[in-house]
């Protein structure tokens, strides 16, 4: 309860844990609020069918709440003026001149805040993915004031948790997407690092993901628990084994 | 992936069996389209079938091919103009956006495709006839198959998945003029000063998309009206996006006044391309992909956005999905294909 986890990938396409994430979350009848920047929302409904959880079930039910922001940023350059008379665009800052993500604050805690009538257990952000935001003209200090909001909302008040996805490169130059990933590495609770492998590409392994407790915030004088496996990614699921140690090699 | 390639290239229009579309089938069946084995999306041909073979079947629709330039544009542009020369033999819809090269000289310079003899003589021409003993000559071998049509494609009835192309030759301007297009041009658009939203972009590139997005709309590629709905593909290609004639120096400058302009820009097209029945390709100026490390984040593989082809001077192509595969690019007239690197150097070493 009250965690911060972080996804982050190097070289390689970490999505499969966000999808994997959402499933496990929909199932465990958590309240989720689905930020989708990165694809739409047919393709995570045809993964989630996979995994066995229907997204279109789960939204009528309101279980879900789904921002899909292909379609959200299409309204906002192609839509009418009168639509805008309601609540404002979650992704206002594109168009607007200040950075600012309040607008996409304040859709996330409508939608995890409890109505009367929510019988759900905690609430759980989902994000995939922050890099977009950079890209879509985000300043780094907007994406990590966004980031900070929300913490204190879901984790601190309302005791869910946070799951958020983001891209890295170790020689990137990217110095934005840099900053933010570092600051939010120092305050993950887990950190689930997943990284193609160096020799390329491989049919069995496809890569290899490290799992970063970080007990070192607890204060305890431990350090980091890290765990390192390698990963194989099919139809249904993924199966993980030690490094070096896949099927094809037993 | 050679030997898949020439496979391929060797096994069509040889048979005459043809596979019944099974009885029922939902999918109401588009032209030139086939569905992916391996998750059913629906892909187009890319105009190579050697670079079909790369991509996994085709370019999948409702995607983005993203292409980096080489030093004079050479080769990105015969992908460009395949790419549209396909579009045009199975009779999907073109949007031409260009900057530099007039959309209607684009078009003209298509390449041939390569017919069969009932079509060619329905066209009457003599050029395609001589060409015809040319192929019949070089049969030397494989004499038994000589008298079989060749490559089967007719613009208007064609149904099959990838046609070859004669890079020598220009497209007949009743076949280009036969397919339904729109254009983009740069400098006549400029012109018109209509007021719209821009979210901060580039207004080039504000344009752009509003003009794709009103074709799509009123052309019904988006579905949104029962009454037009629409039966075919719409291929948009968009020729050096990001350079200095699209008003955005984020490729000439160490520090661009926008840098955020092209990939809302992608991110905007991505959304338009997601909900209609459309392909894009586009080509980008050499090295724009390593100033924008986004775009190489965002080549990922199977049912996403964007793949992303780099060049250099000798129209090697390397990709970056979840490793590298370098691929060379032969272009002998009137045959254009792709060969993994990894197997030429495998043949080289062999033969040292």
């Amino acid at each position: 309860q009250g965690k911060f986890t972080l996804l982050r990938d190097t070289r390689t396409d970490g999505s499969f844990l966000v999808h994997h994430f959402l499933s496990f979350y929909l199932r465990a009848g958590c309240k989720v609020c689905f930020v989708a920047l990165l694809q739409s929302f047919s393709h995570y409904n045809i993964v989630a069918q996979k995994l066995g959880v229907s997204l279109t079930a789960a939204k009528e039910r309101g279980q879900l709440v789904f921002l899909e922001g292909l379609k959200s940023c299409l309204d906002l350059l192609f839509g009418e003026e009168e639509e805008q008379s309601g609540q404002p665009s979650p992704l206002q800052f594109m168009s607007e001149s200040a950075s600012n993500l309040k607008a996409l604050f304040d859709f996330v805690r409508t939608s995890l805040t409890p109505t009367g009538s929510d019988s759900w257990k905690g609430p759980v952000l989902l994000v995939d993915d922050l890099s977009v935001l950079l890209s879509l003209g985000a300043t780094p200090v907007a994406v990590l004031d966004f980031i900070h909001y929300c913490r204190v909302a879901v984790c601190s008040q309302l005791k869910g948790n946070i799951v958020v996805l983001v891209h890295s490169n170790e020689d990137s130059e990217d110095e934005e997407n840099e900053l933010v990933v570092n600051s939010l590495c120092h305050h993950s609770d887990l950190i689930l690092w997943v990284e193609g492998l160096a020799t390329g590409f491989c049919k069995d392994v496809h890569g290899q993901i490290k799992i970063i407790r970080r007990v070192s915030l607890e204060l305890t004088a431990e350090q980091d628990h890290i765990q390192i496996y390698q990963y194989k990614i099919q139809d249904k699921n993924v199966t993980f084994f030690a490094r070096g140690l896949s099927a094809a090699v037993l | 992936m050679a030997a898949a390639a020439g496979g391929a290239a060797r096994g069509r229009g040889v048979t005459s069996f043809q596979r019944k579309a099974a009885a029922g089938s939902r999918l109401a069946a588009v032209v030139g389209t086939r569905p992916s084995v391996r998750h059913g999306q629906l892909l187009l041909s890319s105009g190579l079938p050697s670079l079909d073979c790369v991509l996994g079947g085709g370019v999948a629709v409702g995607t983005l091919l993203l292409i980096e330039e080489d030093k004079y544009g050479l080769y990105s542009n015969l992908l460009f103009k395949y790419f549209l020369a396909e579009g045009v033999v199975c009779g999907h819809h073109l949007f031409v956006a260009s900057a530099k090269d007039h959309p209607d000289n684009i078009l003209k310079e298509l390449p041939a495709p390569l017919l069969d003899d009932t079509h060619r003589n329905e066209l009457g021409e003599e050029a395609t006839a001589v060409k015809s003993e040319d192929f019949q000559d070089s049969m030397k071998i494989a004499w038994r198959y000589q008298n079989l049509p060749k490559i089967e494609a007719s613009p208007t009835t064609s149904t099959k998945f990838g046609h070859y192309y004669d890079v020598s030759k220009t497209m007949s301007p009743e076949l280009s003029q036969s397919t339904k297009w729109y254009s983009f041009y740069l400098p006549e658009e400029l012109s018109s000063q209509p007021k719209m939203k821009t979210c901060n972009m580039n207004s080039a590139y504000a344009r752009l998309l509003h003009s794709i997005q009103r074709i799509i709309y009123q052309e019904g590629f988006d579905g949104s009206d029962p009454q037009k709905k629409q039966k075919t593909i719409l291929r948009i290609g968009i020729q050096s996006l990001g350079s200095m004639l699209w008003g955005d120096d984020i490729c000439s400058n160490d520090t661009p006044e926008d840098i955020h302009s092209l990939t809302k820009f992608l991110y905007v097209l991505r959304g338009l391309l997601r909900k209609s029945l459309s392909a894009c390709i586009i080509t980008v100026p050499a090295h724009l992909i390593q100033v924008l490390e986004y775009l190489q984040m965002l080549s990922v593989w199977i049912l996403d956005a964007l793949t992303a082809w780099k060049s250099d001077n000798n129209g090697i192509f390397s990709t970056n999905f979840l490793g590298f595969n370098s691929y060379i690019i032969f272009v002998i007239p009137p045959d254009i294909f792709l060969v993994p690197q990894s197997l030429l150097n495998q043949a080289s070493n062999r033969g040292a």
